[in-house]
């Protein structure tokens, strides 16, 4: 049986696809069989993030149509033997996503993967509750800002009431906190929320810091999912984060601003 | 960044505090939100419409609170009748 990840957020814009990108490619990395889903019909781009948009035939909704099977639309990665994506459609129908075929889909994925990684559409919409609503454990992705944070909250009411472990009376679902865009410079001075803010208000469990870097961007530019860029401060923020999904104890880096000397400081640079 | 820059560090600045505060405020709100039961709302213009049969009031003049201890739950209903209540009936 795998476990099934939501990465959510419900505000736009705040790296729920790169998150899934990255956490996907890091546990299939670690040998972790893993399928990330693109849950936002209609405006499907984990496949551009993901860097296999040319190889897209058949999609979830044709899954659940049952005009293509699971093993028809799954993508498999061309980096990686142990991760698949299966690409969202780009219909109009909202509707699309009905409960029970998004059941059956992860169902059956279930069946042959370690991980299950739903990439959710931002707001509180049919898309979104349907990403969340077969969920293990959920991804909280969050901006240190506060439309962000405040809609962070609102999406953790919703897990906890919608999802069908709410529903069912089961064990609740597991949420992280993962803080993206984290500029520690900003924050030392003031002008940015920090992670203990954040954390006091919303009270979740730390997954990661990712800091605000320019490699993110260039690797949505060239579709390689950023935990792969080794080199950059975001690509090992993902890393790290994915191992303290796996219950790894890693300290957490980046959070803080690299201490200027004070000639530096004084003569500016 | 220069010298009067590094004086000008000393003190604190910056808004992270005010999104902070506002953030506590408004995010306890909508978590006090989250908890009413959904019919409060209809549930006050109700009470509303039968107290207007016999005495004029307005909306305000009806609150409705959910509170929820541990144990219990309290519904509390209080209407403000004005001093110089006109009957209806």
């Amino acid at each position: 049986m795998a476990r099934i990840i939501v990465i959510t957020s419900g505000k736009g814009g705040v790296g729920k696809t790169t998150t899934s990108a990255a956490l996907a490619m890091g546990l299939a990395q670690r040998g972790h069989r893993t399928a990330v889903v693109d849950f936002d019909v209609g405006l499907r781009n984990l496949d551009l993030i993901m860097g296999c948009e040319r190889r897209v035939v058949y999609d979830f909704v044709n899954v659940i149509n049952q005009e293509a099977n699971l093993n028809q639309a799954l993508i498999r990665d061309k980096r990686c033997d142990d991760l698949y994506v299966l690409p969202a459609s780009q219909t109009r129908d909202k509707e699309a996503l009905t409960k029970d075929g998004v059941g059956r889909v992860l169902d059956e994925l279930s069946q042959s993967f370690d991980y299950v990684v739903c990439d959710s559409p931002a707001g509180i919409e049919h898309g979104a509750t349907m990403a969340m609503y077969y969920a293990d454990d959920a991804v909280v992705v969050t901006n240190p800002e506060v439309s962000s944070v405040r809609d962070s909250d609102r999406m953790l009411g919703i897990l906890s009431s919608k999802s069908k472990r709410a529903e069912t009376n089961d064990e609740p679902i597991r949420e992280y906190l993962l803080l993206t865009r984290y500029d520690p410079l900003r924050v030392q001075s003031g002008e940015m929320l920090s992670v203990k803010d954040v954390q006091d208000i919303l009270s979740l469990s730390l997954l990661g810091v990712i800091p605000e870097s320019k490699a993110v961007l260039s690797a949505s530019n060239s579709g390689v999912p950023v935990v792969l860029d080794r080199e950059s401060d975001a690509g090992q923020a993902y890393g790290d984060a994915v191992g303290r999904y796996l219950g790894e104890d890693v300290p957490h880096r980046f959070i803080e601003a690299e201490r200027k000397g004070f000639l530096r400081r004084l003569f500016g640079g | 960044m220069g010298l009067l820059d590094l004086f000008l560090r000393s003190r604190p600045k910056g808004t992270a505090n005010v999104a902070k505060e506002r953030l506590q405020i408004l995010v306890a709100h909508d978590r006090a939100e989250r908890h009413r039961p959904p019919y409060l709302q209809k549930l006050q213009r109700e009470i509303l419409e039968v107290i207007r049969k016999y005495v004029e009031i307005d909306l305000n003049a009806v609150s409705v609170n959910y509170e929820q201890g541990d144990t219990h739950e309290v519904l509390e209903l209080n209407i403000v009748l004005p001093e110089t209540a006109r009957h209806r009936a």
